[in-house]
């Protein structure tokens, strides 16, 4: 369904992600792992229309996104989080999710009431999304004046706003605690049962082996691996890019 | 009372000013193209009632319009520069418009004379007001109906997607983007809705002083324009509104007893206001006009 072509990005002489080649399957969880400044947040921002691509391309369904705006791209169902959370702390936790009703569904409603009827906040669209991630009593409170917990719930609510086809997550669990990541891979199973294709992104080994589909990891921009969970356990090469930054010894524990 | 009803008349156009801003503002770009705009707004009012013999209202209307096609095309390449350097591309566009009024002479026969703008002289004789019997009450409450009008839609959009959509694209631009919006469309958006207002506001201007020239639309007029909401805070199209009466009503006319020292308490007051009310004199924070509904209902739902 997401299919990346021989993608590549460089910056200058560095190749932050190089020719990189990948598809994700409708309804699957698929983690893209790889150590400190392998590509995988680049990869993200190629996705969504952050940067340009130097050479490759991105599809969704069929549609090729590569040309396309991000405004575009959330129309035709790319959504993301950020690794270092970016809501908008001046407005309240149920406007976040208002402003972000941007999908192709939502586009089509009149141009009036989509923009200038007032109150829109309180629709039974958000309702249903401040329900589902835990934060309805929060929702006149400013997105700001949220605990870390709360405001990662909220930021992947928001790009739940769009009606997203699939979902980026860059690094979730960052910052979170283990007992965190078991509720936060709920809430990415959760997602994915409401038709949301996910992409996650993570340092974190136990959560990204135990909710995968299926993973890909990239090292120095190139993919070096693909597969279900266990094959890339037992993958020499990825054992080796990992040797020595400890995360090893994770994936030890996770498959334990 | 003649005094009183001139200071409102200023106070009201300069409303007008620093909304245009505002609403620019929000978006977080700093536009010191308002001036500009204004000038606009003046001239081309001006040219409708005392050059075409329109009516007051069509001509401010055609002004707001006018200024807010120009605003439209403006912001199309300036808002692709961010920061001082958007400063700077408005500062140049302010400074261009005054320049070309400055050059521009354009006179028609009417009434037996010569009317019309006249380069550096400027537009003299915008006498709607007077020929048409208008008092200066009359002039004061036409006024601040059009303020109210403004207000009152501005207020109606800040409580609108329209409104938050602003307010996030102002907080930042990245996560907007990320959440599907237009960044461009947003930006040409609010720029041309300054325009609109700062064209109207100018309009009515030029037929309160009835003569203009290019030296009022400076700099100085710009930073105006930009320092009523700053001063006045974000939160509301009323902090704008307590800025200007602060600014006009107490600073300029009031402390007009103490001479030439008023410019230095002018800037001392500003500064102690900004550092005692960083986000303004009303805050950043919007006042709740719309009740949220079901808030009893809350911890039931949140239950389930």
């Amino acid at each position: 369904m997401l299919t990346l072509e021989n993608l590549s990005k460089h910056f200058g002489g560095v190749r932050a992600v190089d020719g990189v080649t990948l598809t994700i399957k409708e309804g699957e969880i698929f983690g893209l792992i790889g150590p400190n400044g392998s590509g995988k947040s680049t990869t993200v921002n190629l996705i969504t229309g952050l940067y340009t691509p130097t050479t490759g391309t991105v599809t969704l369904d069929g549609w090729d996104l590569t040309a396309m705006p991000q405004h575009a791209r959330t129309a035709r169902g790319v959504a993301r989080t950020f690794q270092n959370i970016r809501l908008f702390g001046n407005l309240t936790v149920a406007q976040n999710l208002w402003v972000a009703q941007n999908g192709h569904e939502q586009r089509r409603q009149h141009f009036l009431s989509r923009w200038f009827k007032p109150g829109g906040e309180h629709s039974a669209d958000v309702d249903e999304l401040l329900q589902f991630s835990r934060l309805y009593s929060k929702r006149d409170v400013l997105a700001g004046n949220l605990s870390f917990g709360e405001m990662r719930r909220l930021e992947m609510a928001r790009a739940l706003a769009s009606d997203p086809r699939v979902l980026l997550l860059d690094e979730p669990a960052a910052g979170a605690s283990l007992e965190d990541a078991e509720l936060l891979a709920e809430r990415i199973r959760a997602v994915r049962d409401r038709g949301v294709t996910v992409l996650l992104i993570e340092h974190m080994m136990e959560l990204v082996m135990g909710i995968t589909d299926r993973i890909a990891v990239l090292n120095f921009g190139q993919k070096i691996a693909e597969g279900s969970p266990r094959e890339i356990q037992d993958d020499p090469q990825v054992r080796a890019a990992y040797l020595g930054s400890g995360h090893d010894e994770k994936m030890e524990r996770a498959s334990a | 009372m003649d005094f009183y009803l001139g200071l409102l008349q200023i106070i009201g156009v300069h409303t007008l000013l620093g909304l245009s801003a505002y609403i620019v503002l929000l978006t977080g770009q700093v536009s010191m193209a308002q001036a500009g705009f204004y000038a606009i707004g003046a001239y081309v009012a001006a040219m409708c009632t005392a050059m075409f013999g329109f009516h007051i209202l069509p001509a401010i209307i055609v002004a707001g319009l006018v200024t807010a096609a120009i605003a439209c095309v403006v912001g199309f390449p300036a808002l692709r520069v961010k920061g001082l350097m958007l400063v700077v591309a408005t500062l140049a566009f302010g400074e261009m418009v005054r320049l070309f009024f400055f050059n521009l002479t354009w006179q028609v026969e009417r009434g037996g004379g010569l009317i019309g703008p006249n380069g550096a002289e400027g537009f003299r004789a915008i006498r709607f007001f007077p020929e048409n019997g208008w008092e200066i009450w009359h002039v004061t409450g036409f006024i601040w109906i059009v303020v109210a009008v403004v207000m009152g839609a501005l207020w109606w959009i800040d409580n609108t997607r329209a409104g938050a959509v602003l307010r996030a694209v102002g907080h930042d631009e990245t996560a907007a983007q990320s959440i599907g919006l237009n960044l461009t469309a947003v930006k040409v958006g609010a720029m041309t809705l300054g325009g609109l207002i700062a064209g109207m506001g100018g309009g009515i201007y030029a037929h309160t002083v009835t003569h203009i020239e290019h030296a009022v639309f400076g700099v100085l007029l710009a930073t105006f324009a930009i320092a009523y909401p700053i001063l006045g805070g974000l939160g509301s199209v009323f902090g704008t509104l307590i800025a200007v009466i602060f600014i006009q009503g107490f600073l300029v006319e009031g402390l007009r007893f103490i001479g030439d020292w008023r410019s230095l308490l002018f800037g001392a007051l500003i500064v102690l206001a900004m550092n005692f009310r960083p986000t303004g004199l009303l805050g950043e924070r919007m006042p709740r006009l719309f009740k949220r509904r079901g808030a009893d209902k809350l911890e039931l739902k949140e239950a389930e």
